[in-house]
């Protein structure tokens, strides 16, 4: 814990020179409340300091794009009338101290987020990173309790948890990361602007009381490294109640559909100072805000506790004088509270006032856009950043032995006993389940449907930032070619560890150019996303972890492609430029090789043909199976065919290709009638018990999902 | 024929049920704090987690304005189905015996069981086949009561998802006109999004209904 040898503003995160830019832009001392408000929005978490100037390297416009960067939460128009908002957040570091509320106020946060632009949540997925589960009893538990904690949310709110990732991987031990996505439906006139408009307009406080849970999250968690004595930042943990935010989101909704709010905004990281200070910001407007109007959990808290405080389940909103009372209707209706707490004035000020008098005052723009905005310092490392493992598999183990291992692997193992533990059909939309495709579909109406997937390989991008972060885009969006969806916008949490390291910066740097360059490559815009830095523990950074979400769009539901194979006698074909290497796969992890090397060569055109063979295949019908290869190589893409489909097939592999090398993105394992494959490689045929794949192994399909579906359970017994 | 459907805070499959019922009949909302029932002719309480599950699963809505005209509809004869939620309600409200515990296991499921009807011949399950495919989802569904019940629906062999007693997945009162059972049937309606066993529990209401008028 900090001492109070130091300055107040150095305990609170800023540095000598930010806090000499503030005096400047002050022209005084700041007060008590004031410094707790500028220290936060001058965070990492809050201001992107480090990442800012580098995420202007992203494409963010395109035909489907209907709200870009900047809001809650971009969104994309699926048709219909209709929009889709979506967008990934991170909660590692407070996941990290205590996972259950870590990892359950992280997918209230992501809902509050869609609902605040006006679309109702309709999905939640999730990307997680921890520890070797086999090995690392905090890794175990952090799991366990981190699902549960999802579950607990995500199930109570009535939102389906549909797909996600996991992975595991000896950096994530201390930093585990906490990523969750969530998509939002909802009429193009519904979409709403966080911008504060309209002078003399009222500032509704709707939600939760106000408490002093998360006091600094931002600021102590969010934006410095994880050490000892983490368990004493658990006050810093906010506490997560779904059914408050149950009525909440519905409250929200219907004030939305009855056109009762002219702007609306979630209370999320710096609470009400972040909020009230971005709506400011974006309607050029001033704000006062009365801390003794805000209803309060316990007595006596300090105006500075009341403006930083980040108890959950809280939403501003900006309401025309002569419909506050409608407004407070509606929440009494939906057993929501409702406050109004202030106003919208002509002034460029942040005012905070207690009983009517003023305690603080802040130029709106320091706030918000002063911050100085950090130079990384990249510098590409000469020698490994991450060490080898602990061999788990023999260099003369037979390529059946290999299969098994890797089916069994915590990364390639069946997730059931994870996903058991969500609701993934509420709401009626659920089209593909987890485990059924490669991305998950929902549909919207009769003839709207949409797919979704989120990936990342932090394995892949240690080995080389920019490719595998190019890699990360494509096997999102060969994942949505496999249920027969393009892409319409992409959304980020990009998982890094300290940037003021120069390796992590050099990470950072080449990681945001490759996710520029795929989302240049294949035309899928960014719309919005999340930076988390400082991912480290005392051993050292997280792999880097860009977490990449893609949503695209199927023209009908009743065609959505299936990973298994369907029936006996069908026809299998390889389709795509796939193009393995050894390097970065799961089969190196298990050999004990440390994440280095060169990712395959792409050969872009071929990969867009491929993707598009596959796309309408599905659509047509002609496919009745699409799965893109990805860990573990082509052998466990057809093992993991024939553990979905409870059925064997009988295949050659073409000369030279590596068994269990891996490519990402392009290749993909489909079957189908023979006559609808011709023109593609065929690699044999559906049928049987077992798989045989001529020349190198013969083993029962009963065999491998046994494998397959014990290898997680197994390991968090 | 309309079906009601309660809505209380924290209800989550309010309008999956909704739109179930709708394929065999009308189907409408009915506020918890409103003690009309509109009219209807069977009331369905869906699943959820009304009031957060706070305090235990069901123990607040029983309490809601709406619950005591549905106490009073069940009474006279109407018919009443419990999904999920909606079961541990009518178990906590004193129309259905037995209680719903928590699962074995302590944690959440979800997954898609087989179930034996074990009770064809009642008016929630007249047009139902033998066995069925319907998803359960939840974290109190291990039934429990202290003497015999009327058992209409069994989980089949091995299936069992919560540890509940003799594999008890839904139970009926001795009116034969209050069914409450775990599995969702709202959530196995439609091909698409699933297997269509569910239906037959609404049609069986539906036939029910028709014969009774």
């Amino acid at each position: 814990m900090p001492t109070s040898a130091q300055p107040k503003y150095r305990e609170l995160g800023l540095t000598d020179s930010e806090y000499e830019l503030i005096l400047e832009g002050l022209g005084r001392e700041p007060g008590a409340v004031e410094l707790a408000m500028l220290s936060l929005m001058w965070s990492e978490h809050c201001a992107y300091k480090h990442s800012k100037k580098l995420l202007r390297k992203l494409p963010t416009e395109g035909e489907h794009v209907l709200v870009g960067p900047g809001e809650n939460a971009g969104a994309v128009d699926v048709g219909g009338g209709l929009a889709v908002a979506f967008k990934v957040e991170s909660h590692n570091h407070p996941s990290a101290v205590e996972p259950f509320q870590g990892a359950a106020t992280g997918v209230g946060g992501i809902l509050r987020d869609i609902f605040a632009v006006g679309a109702r949540p309709i999905a939640i997925l999730d990307s997680l990173r921890f520890g070797e589960p086999s090995t690392s009893e905090r890794s175990r538990y952090l799991l366990e309790r981190a699902v549960a904690g999802i579950g607990h949310y995500g199930n109570s709110i009535g939102v389906p948890t549909v797909g996600g990732e996991i992975y595991f991987e000896p950096s994530y031990e201390q930093n585990c990361l906490i990523n969750a996505m969530a998509v939002g439906l909802a009429p193009h006139e519904r979409l709403t602007s966080s911008a504060a408009v309209g002078i003399g307009n009222v500032l509704v406080l709707l939600g939760a009381l106000t408490g002093r849970d998360g006091i600094g999250g931002a600021s102590v968690l969010a934006s410095a490294e994880l050490g000892d004595g983490d368990e004493a930042k658990r006050p810093s943990v906010q506490i997560g109640d779904p059914f408050t935010e149950k009525k909440l989101m519905e409250c929200c909704l219907e004030l939305l559909d009855r056109g009762l709010l002219a702007s609306l905004q979630d209370l999320g990281a710096a609470g009400l100072t972040s909020a009230a200070s971005e709506m400011a910001s974006k309607g050029e407007v001033g704000i006062d805000i009365d801390v003794s109007n805000v209803p309060l959990r316990e007595p006596d808290m300090e105006p500075f506790e009341i403006m930083v405080s980040e108890s959950q389940e809280r939403m501003l909103c900006v309401v025309t004088p002569e419909l506050v009372g409608a407004v407070l209707a509606v929440c009494e209706k939906w057993e929501t509270l409702a406050t109004p707490i202030g106003q919208i004035t002509d002034q460029p000020y942040f005012r905070i006032l207690k009983r009517g008098k003023p305690v603080g005052e802040l130029p709106v723009p320091l706030l918000v856009d002063d911050c100085p905005l950090y130079d990384l310092e990249p510098e590409a490392p000469t020698t490994p950043l991450y060490p080898g493992t602990t061999p788990q598999i023999e260099l003369t183990a037979t390529p059946q032995e290999i299969l098994t291992a890797l089916l069994s692997s915590s990364n390639i193992a069946s997730r059931r006993v994870v996903f058991e533990q969500y609701d993934p059909v509420v709401q009626s939309r659920t089209v593909r389940r987890p485990e059924q495709a490669d991305a998950a579909v929902l549909k919207l109406t009769d003839e709207i449907a949409i797919a979704i997937s989120i990936d990342g390989n932090g394995r892949r991008v240690a080995v080389d930032p920019r490719a595998g972060a190019f890699e990360a885009v494509l096997e999102c969006i060969a994942n949505l070619a496999c249920v027969g969806a393009e892409p319409l916008g992409l959304t980020n949490c990009l998982n890094f560890g300290n940037p003021e390291k120069p390796h992590v910066a050099w990470q950072l740097t080449e990681a945001v150019i490759g996710l520029a360059e795929a989302c240049r490559t294949f035309d899928v815009p960014v719309i919005g996303g999340n930076v988390s830095l400082y991912n480290e523990s005392p051993t050292g950074p997280i792999l880097p972890t860009p977490v990449v979400g893609i949503v695209g769009k199927l023209p009908d539901p009743t065609a959505a492609g299936r990973l298994g194979f369907a029936q006996a006698g069908d026809a299998i074909a390889l389709i795509g430029p796939f193009n393995p290497g050894p390097d970065g796969s799961e089969l190196a992890k298990l050999q004990g090789a440390a994440p280095v090397g060169l990712l395959p060569f792409k050969e872009i055109q071929a990969i867009l043909d491929a993707h598009d063979t596959v796309r309408s295949g599905v659509r047509s019908r002609a496919l009745k199976n699409a799965h893109d290869i990805a860990e573990g190589g082509i052998c466990v893409a057809l093992a993991e065919c024939c553990i979905a489909g409870e059925v064997g097939a009988t295949v050659k592999l073409p000369q030279n290709l590596e068994p269990f090398g891996e490519d990402f993105g392009t290749g993909f394992i489909v079957s189908g009638a023979r006559a609808d494959l011709e023109g593609f490689t065929i690699l044999g045929e559906v049928g049987g018990e077992q798989l045989k794949i001529e020349g190198l192994l013969e083993v029962a399909v009963a065999e491998l999902t046994g494998a397959h579906s014990a290898g997680l359970g197994e390991a968090l017994r | 024929m309309k079906f009601g459907v309660v809505r209380f805070p924290g209800t989550c499959d309010d309008v999956d049920a909704q739109l179930a019922a709708a394929r065999v009949g009308d189907a409408e909302l009915l506020w918890h704090a409103d003690r009309d029932l509109q009219g209807v002719d069977a009331v369905v309480v869906p699943g959820g987690f009304s009031y957060g599950d706070y305090l235990r699963a069901g123990a607040i809505a029983r309490f809601a304005p709406v619950m005591e005209s549905v106490i009073e509809f069940a009474h006279e004869g109407g018919l009443v189905l419990g999904i999920c939620n909606g079961f541990q309600i009518l178990c906590e409200a004193g129309l259905l015996p037995g209680a719903l515990l928590p699962n074995d296991h302590l944690k959440f499921v979800f997954r898609q069981v087989e179930l034996e009807v074990v009770d064809p011949d009642t008016a929630f399950t007249k047009s139902s086949p033998a066995r069925l495919s319907i998803p359960v989802k939840h974290m109190s569904g291990r039934y429990y009561a202290p003497t015999p019940v009327e058992v209409v629906l069994r989980y089949a062999r091995g299936q069992n998802p919560n540890g509940s007693q003799n594999d008890i997945a839904g139970v009926i009162n001795e009116g034969g006109n209050v069914f409450g059972l775990m599995p969702h049937p709202e959530h196995a309606v439609d091909p698409l999004t699933g297997s269509t066993d569910g239906l037959t529990i609404f049609e069986s209401i539906a036939a029910s209904v028709g014969a009774l008028v």
